[in-house]
């Protein structure tokens, strides 16, 4: 019994996303194509590089609420930089500078002026949000013809683009987090910032970091949004920080610190996707999905909680 | 049937996950007496007491009080048989007041709906008038009274639940020796109204002076029970410990050198008010003085861990102030901090994390670990602290308070120090891991570090310091060199009688 207890707290992320992959094989017989699984990549791959950057931040205890408007953000420099004739890699990396600045700012002001990362990283979604309106002047722009969409369509054998540089992100984020010493001082922050910083460590800088991360990662998914339409969007990315959360969570993350896992993340943005992919096959209207969607969240959270306050009493 | 006693435990058993913490144990308490629980830390002295308190349930055993077998099954019944035990962390809300902590669960008065407030502080001020702490006023937040009058306060709440049976888990631990004499009367006085007492402490000079009869548990067995004049200390700690303990306080070896580390006018906040002094490599210099004389606010502001107003710091002949830990550390300046669980440990994670967390740089590459180096290097540091633990990468929570304290203070030895402040680096620690942590201090001495302890305890710091400096209201009221050493002095300096 202990044992199963056991299983299921270290598991149930991952038999939540097997129920769920096996209710859809059942429910619609279109999800398990070819042409299904990929477009679900290639939908889902800038949420997944988003969610790392917000599952590391979290591991911190702080909360990164700016990332959807700097995704949005990305989109339009991207664009704008294509319009102005600059070549793709410079205008991805003027996209992906604009994300560490905004990093260094929400980052410099939780750890350098003490603000809640909930206040900060919020000025920072409605400041992103504002120069994205301002410099695309409220509308889309179209990318010049060929620029970028070769990235967002484009594919290696069957596998798209998109998903092969999500897939890096994730390797990277979880080498990071178990063989980095970064890796491992983010997580003890988030468990005891105090003996961190009394262990002599630059909690300050640490903490810094990890928003400057969250930053350049969706800046970097700003990019692959733009590629995906060839259209940089001031209005993509509403509501990303709510999904990227609800995956760090519905993956075992804690939002007092301290615990989580990439993996699990991208099993929890997974996870979501395929809510949102059923739903779709089967015509569900979006209003009811975003009720459904909800249910879920509690329902893998609620799991979590009970198998670990039963491994508590026992 | 036996009425003598007021608690009466027999043949408690209790496993843990296959892991037997209590077997076979007795215990009991006659009304009016003072009984000591001794035994190393995982002895079993927590549980046999989580066992009488109702918090945890014994797989077998029997628990009468005053003759009468009881099912203790919850707090609740243990509460309402008399039963009152004081953690070491105190169960009292800080916001509140004096009055309304003690009848935290009785507030509300007979019609159940209005709090009699004037009823309440004349209760209040009646019950501490009683136990001789008219001083403290029922109206006063929980939260601005020092430590002592706090347990004071858990002790009135007991009271006034009528407790017949109080225990004690190591209640001198956050205390000053004025305030443990405090204590100790106020215990007397207790027991002399036929409250039975169960006094938890890893003191030996305490027990001895206090209780009238000691048992001894280890590993979870019953060793023996004693009447204090039947048994000297000596025997006591073999009974505890299992083996001859030859020296608490091994002699050390070291070679006093130059100064390392001069410290002038340090002043900081309300605590630290222009402190001077200056410790040698391979010296051990102890820092002295009651709870709240400033020595923690000291060392913290010298590390950098707290804002420095004024001073200066010369360190390896040059002047300096460490504007962070990280630039004290990279210096090789540590300190070990007081609070263990919040200041010194990242309980959650794993022994071998916590272990490496000031000497990463070492068993790591550009950034990326090596966790061979990493397991062997923690592997090594803990050995020589003779640490015991399942695995390294189990959290530091399954540990020990012992061996917590020895996964702190390796995480400094790793980081090759050459000043080290340990701030109460016993506090809570059994007496034989104390003795390896002396040793340990003493390695570091011969070593040619230089060792800075900040400790309460006497016997302590007159046993291991070369040289001690007492403060007093943030002050430094004296420094005694080891002839002058001894608690007259100390004591009569951190008083401010000499």
């Amino acid at each position: 019994m202990k044992k199963a207890t056991f299983f299921l707290k270290k598991y149930s992320t991952y038999i939540i996303f097997l129920v769920a992959v096996l209710i859809c094989i059942a429910i619609s017989p279109d999800f398990f194509t070819p042409t299904n699984i990929v477009n679900i990549g290639r939908q889902y791959a800038g949420l997944i590089i988003v969610s790392m950057g917000m599952l590391f931040v979290i591991l911190t205890g702080g909360i990164d609420l700016s990332v959807g408007s700097i995704v949005a953000l990305g989109s339009v420099i991207t664009a704008t930089c294509l319009v102005a004739g600059m070549s793709l890699g410079v205008a991805m990396m003027i996209a992906l500078l604009c994300g560490i600045l905004c990093g260094i700012i929400t980052g410099v002001l939780v750890s350098y002026a003490k603000m809640a990362p909930f206040i900060a990283s919020m000025a920072m979604m409605t400041m992103a949000r504002g120069v994205a309106f301002v410099i695309s002047n409220g509308s889309p722009i179209p990318t010049p013809e060929g620029s970028i969409i070769w990235l967002g369509t484009g594919a290696v054998g069957v596998i798209p683009t998109l998903v092969i540089i999500a897939v890096a992100v994730v390797v990277a984020f979880w080498f990071m987090q178990n063989y980095t010493s970064f890796g491992r001082i983010v997580i003890a922050i988030g468990s005891n910032e105090t003996a961190v910083r009394l262990a002599g460590i630059r909690v300050k800088l640490y903490k810094t970091g990890v928003y400057v991360i969250s930053g350049l990662c969706c800046a970097l998914a700003g990019i692959l949004l733009c590629s995906r339409t060839a259209i940089g969007s001031p209005v993509v990315g509403e509501g990303m920080e709510l999904d990227a959360i609800a995956a760090c969570v519905i993956g075992g993350a804690s939002l007092s610190g301290g615990e989580g896992s990439a993996v699990k993340a991208v099993i929890g943005v997974l996870i979501l996707a395929l809510i949102g992919n059923i739903m779709n096959l089967l015509a569900v209207p979006s209003y009811p999905q975003d009720i459904i969607k909800g249910i879920i969240i509690v329902a893998s959270v609620l799991l979590q909680t009970l198998t670990s306050s039963n491994k508590k009493e026992a | 049937m036996d009425t003598t006693y007021r608690v009466q435990m027999e043949g408690i058993y209790k496993s843990y996950k296959g892991v037997h913490a209590l077997t076979d144990v007795s215990f009991a308490v006659k009304p009016g007496e003072i009984h000591a629980l001794v035994g190393e830390n995982g002895a079993g002295k927590s549980t046999l007491m989580k066992v009488l308190s109702g918090a945890i349930a014994a797989d077998k055993g029997s628990i009468k009080i005053d003759g009468v077998e009881r099912n203790i099954t919850s707090p609740r019944i243990s509460r309402d048989l008399g039963i009152s035990i004081i953690y070491q962390e105190f169960m009292l809300a800080p916001h509140l007041t004096v009055a309304e902590n003690i009848y935290i669960d009785r507030l509300v008065g007979k019609n159940k709906l209005m709090i009699n407030w004037k009823k309440l502080k004349k209760d209040s001020h009646d019950l501490l008038e009683k136990l001789g702490f008219s001083e403290i006023d029922p109206d006063e937040k929980v939260g601005n009274l020092s430590v002592a009058y706090q347990q004071v306060v858990e002790i009135c709440k007991s009271l006034s639940r009528d407790a017949r049976v109080l225990v004690l888990d190591e209640p001198s631990a956050v205390l000053t020796f004025t305030e443990i004499q405090k204590l100790f009367k106020l215990i007397r006085q207790l027991k002399e109204q036929g409250i039975a007492i169960v006094y938890i402490s890893h003191r030996m000079d305490e027990i001895f002076d206090l209780c009238d009869t000691v048992t001894v548990l280890k590993d979870g067995h019953f060793v023996n029970e004693f009447r204090i004049d039947e048994i000297d200390k000596k025997s006591l700690i073999y009974q505890m410990v299992g083996r001859e303990l030859s020296q608490l306080f091994p002699k050390r070896n070291a070679k006093i050198g130059e100064t390392i580390l001069k410290a002038e006018h340090l002043k900081a906040g309300r605590m630290v008010n222009d402190v001077s002094f200056n410790v040698h490599k391979g010296e051990v210099l102890g820092f002295s003085g009651l709870v709240g004389a400033g020595r923690t606010e000291t060392m913290r502001s010298l590390f950098g861990a707290d804002k420095l107003d004024s001073g200066s710091i010369t360190y390896k002949g040059q002047k300096i102030l460490f504007k962070d830990p990280h630039a004290a550390v990279r210096h090789g300046v540590g300190l070990l901090s007081e609070d263990r669980k919040q200041q010194g440990i990242v309980i959650e994670r794993t022994i071998r994390e916590n272990t490496t967390l000031t000497s990463l740089g070492k068993v790591s590459k550009f950034g990326i670990i090596n966790h061979k180096k990493d397991k062997e290097f923690t592997r090594d540091i803990l050995a020589r602290l003779t640490t015991k633990y399942g695995d390294m990468e189990d959290s530091v929570s399954c540990l020990s308070g012992g061996n917590q304290q020895k996964v702190s203070l390796a995480k400094w030895l790793a980081a090759d120090c050459e000043v080290i402040i340990l701030d109460e680096p016993t506090r809570g620690v059994d007496v034989g891991a104390k003795a390896e942590i002396y040793k340990n201090i003493n390695d570091l001495a011969e070593a040619g570090v230089a060792v800075i302890m900040v400790s309460s305890e006497m016997e302590e710091v007159i046993n291991m310091c070369d040289r001690v400096v007492v403060m007093r209201q943030g002050k430094v009221v004296g420094e005694l060199e080891k002839k002058d050493m001894n608690d007259k002095n100390i004591i009569g300096l951190s008083m401010g009688v000499m």
